[in-house]
């Protein structure tokens, strides 16, 4: 696959674009993503309303529409049943280290890609292009045997290490360093006798601040939501938040609400990210976005 | 909140709020000659290559020798040496056949009206629009959703006693339908969930790439008389080519991937894929037979078959491209 990301520049923003193309919105256009944002969050909301009363009350016709009280209850016999409240502090462990892990060695990474000449650079980029397509979700039978040798089942480094690094991100910062670093100042740093060290740290972070913080929230995003390896690695014991909103769900006497109640609980944390950073979050995805 | 942001007025495509362009006015691009050898370069890969070297692509490939070997979870490190033996078994599986067909299945009938919603949602966000970071806000809240969450709210959505799709569907004078027990049913049912999770997001790709679309393309349409239907069709939709075929590769990844759902969907826990095997996919079933049934080399085996499924894709739509593109250079 040719995927070439384009820097993150808006340049595409600039408005180049006459009016002619994209008229304003009609009232139908409108009414069309008003159905569809109502799509996106019913899911959710709902999960409040079933969260907030019993099976037989759910199922009434008409059934019911507006969360109540019941619903904190339902939280905190979620809580006894799942530890929620490690499971969302191990969560914070853990897509805390693999976000500022995973910035820092993209951005080495990336630097040295977009600015170090060095033999066998052009060989090592195409090897971590060429992997960014490889589902590393196929790797977790080896993984798992490590792990064990290693008496790692069930602890927090063994889901963070095999998700320190990401190739994507590698790529993505080497993209927007090769445009946004000018070799200008990298020169004038080596003029005044910064080491590379010194280069990289007050000059190349600097510029790469504004993809490094797009990498954060898409890392962090993606580390919180991990399913696969985490259900693999954990246990009920000491979970994710995945995990422990998994084995809420895998019980073999489902209570709906209790169920709700704690899948809310869970994602609470993601949403309140979302409302705060959301625009960045829109404006990193479209600025990634592919163009083959 | 993000609500504030709108300014229906500005002309301006919507602006990509991060990062500024940090890119001087055009310099003439000079090698510095302290940077150009520096063998600093190796350090600073050195910890993406170690960590990924160590657990991704050795894992990744040590999976074929596992292949190789009549393996259990229990013993480690070991197992016989069995040479084909597992791929043999593999395909004489009718459990893998069955996997196959539902990933492919549901894999369809996810991909399909996604991609295509996705584009039509992206249309509509293209549109000059009152509230547009909202409006994309509200569209990404479910890629923001864990598929573990998603796939709990959705099986009770699709309940068969208490879901309120069959209390809507029972008001408009249709049956109840037992979701999770038949076949094509849960498929769908699983299918939505995917569907749900990943329109805005992909309609967000899209947008990114109409935004780059030359207005002088419409220009030319518009005088010919095009209608806007037909320009959609006629420029919109050759214009995002190379966007589409990378979704459409991403999202068949993906599907082949697909374990979270179909695991998470009965509600017990249990990874056969419902009572029949009815949704159980190729992730499922891998995770069945290592983790359930301790046989990791036949594990490994169907992690190999979900390999060569997804490097088959990849190279096909690698082809497609080069064809049109080689098609598109002859016309020209």
């Amino acid at each position: 696959m040719t995927a070439v990301l384009t820097p993150p520049t808006p340049a595409r923003t600039s408005g180049r674009r006459p009016g002619t193309k994209a008229g304003r919105a009609g009232p139908v256009a409108y009414t069309l993503l008003v159905l569809a944002g109502l799509l996106s969050v019913f899911p959710l909301y709902w999960s409040l309303v079933a969260g907030s009363h019993t099976n037989a009350e759910i199922a009434a016709t008409p059934p019911p529409f507006l969360p109540n009280a019941t619903f904190f209850e339902n939280v905190s016999a979620a809580m006894d049943q799942a530890p929620l409240g490690l499971a969302i502090v191990n969560s914070v462990v853990v897509a805390g280290s693999i976000t500022v892990g995973t910035v820092l060695f993209c951005t080495l990474a990336g630097f040295a890609f977009a600015k170090l000449r060095f033999r066998g650079s052009g060989g090592l980029l195409a090897l971590v292009v060429g992997t960014m397509m490889v589902p590393t979700q196929l790797a977790v039978i080896p993984l798992f045997m490590m792990i064990a040798e290693l008496k790692w089942v069930d602890s927090l480094q063994a889901v963070v290490l095999p998700t320190l690094v990401s190739a994507f991100g590698v790529f993505f910062m080497r993209q927007y360093l090769v445009t946004a670093l000018p070799d200008e100042l990298l020169e004038a740093g080596r003029v005044d006798g910064a080491s590379t060290h010194r280069i990289f740290f007050s000059i190349v972070v600097p510029v790469a601040r504004p993809a490094m913080a797009v990498l954060a929230m898409l890392t962090f995003l993606t580390a919180w939501n991990e399913f696969f390896w985490p259900i693999i690695a954990l246990t009920a014991a000491n979970p994710t938040v995945q995990v422990a909103i998994a084995n809420l769900g895998s019980g073999y006497v489902p209570q709906r609400a209790v169920i709700m109640a704690g899948t809310l609980l869970g994602t609470l944390p993601v949403l309140l990210v979302f409302a705060l950073l959301g625009k960045q979050i829109v404006g990193g995805i479209m600025a990634g976005a592919v163009k083959g | 909140m993000t609500l504030a942001d709108d300014s229906p007025r500005t002309v301006t495509a919507p602006a990509v709020p991060v990062p500024p362009d940090p890119t001087p006015p055009p310099v003439p691009r000079r090698r510095g000659p302290s940077l150009s050898r520096n063998r600093w370069g190796y350090a600073y890969v050195a910890p993406f290559f170690v960590v990924f070297g160590a657990f991704s692509l050795f894992p990744f490939l040590f999976t074929a020798w596992v292949s190789l070997h009549d393996a259990r979870l229990s013993d480690i490190g070991g197992g016989t040496f069995v040479g084909l033996d597992n791929y043999a078994a593999l395909l004489t599986n009718d459990f893998f056949w069955n996997a196959l067909r539902n990933t492919i299945t549901i894999g369809v009938l996810s991909t399909v009206p996604q991609l295509c919603l996705a584009l039509g949602l992206a249309h509509l966000l293209h549109y000059k629009l009152r509230g547009r970071t909202f409006f994309r806000t509200l569209m990404l809240v479910p890629y923001a959703t864990s598929i573990a969450a998603a796939t709990l709210v959705f099986a009770t959505l699709f309940g068969r006693d208490y879901g309120i799709i069959n209390t809507a569907l029972e008001a408009v004078g249709l049956d109840r339908i037992d979701w999770e027990s038949g076949t094509l049913s849960s498929q769908v049912a699983i299918a939505v969930i995917v569907t749900w999770r990943w329109t805005g997001y992909n309609a967000l790709i899209y947008l990114a790439a109409m935004q780059s679309i030359p207005g002088e393309l419409y220009e030319a349409a518009e005088m010919d008389g095009a209608s806007k239907w037909r320009q959609f069709l006629h420029v919109t939709i050759p214009s995002l080519r190379p966007t589409i075929l990378f979704t459409v590769v991403v999202s068949t990844i993906g599907a082949v991937q697909l374990f979270g759902e179909p695991l998470l969907f009965g509600g017990n826990g249990a990874t056969t894929g419902g009572a029949r095997n009815q949704y159980q996919t190729l992730g499922l079933l891998m995770y069945q037979q290592g983790w359930t049934n301790f046989n990791i080399g036949q594990a490994a085996t169907t992690a190999w078959a979900m390999f060569l499924i997804i490097l088959a894709v990849v190279g096909s739509a690698a082809l497609v491209g080069r064809y049109r593109a080689r098609r598109e250079g002859a016309r020209r």
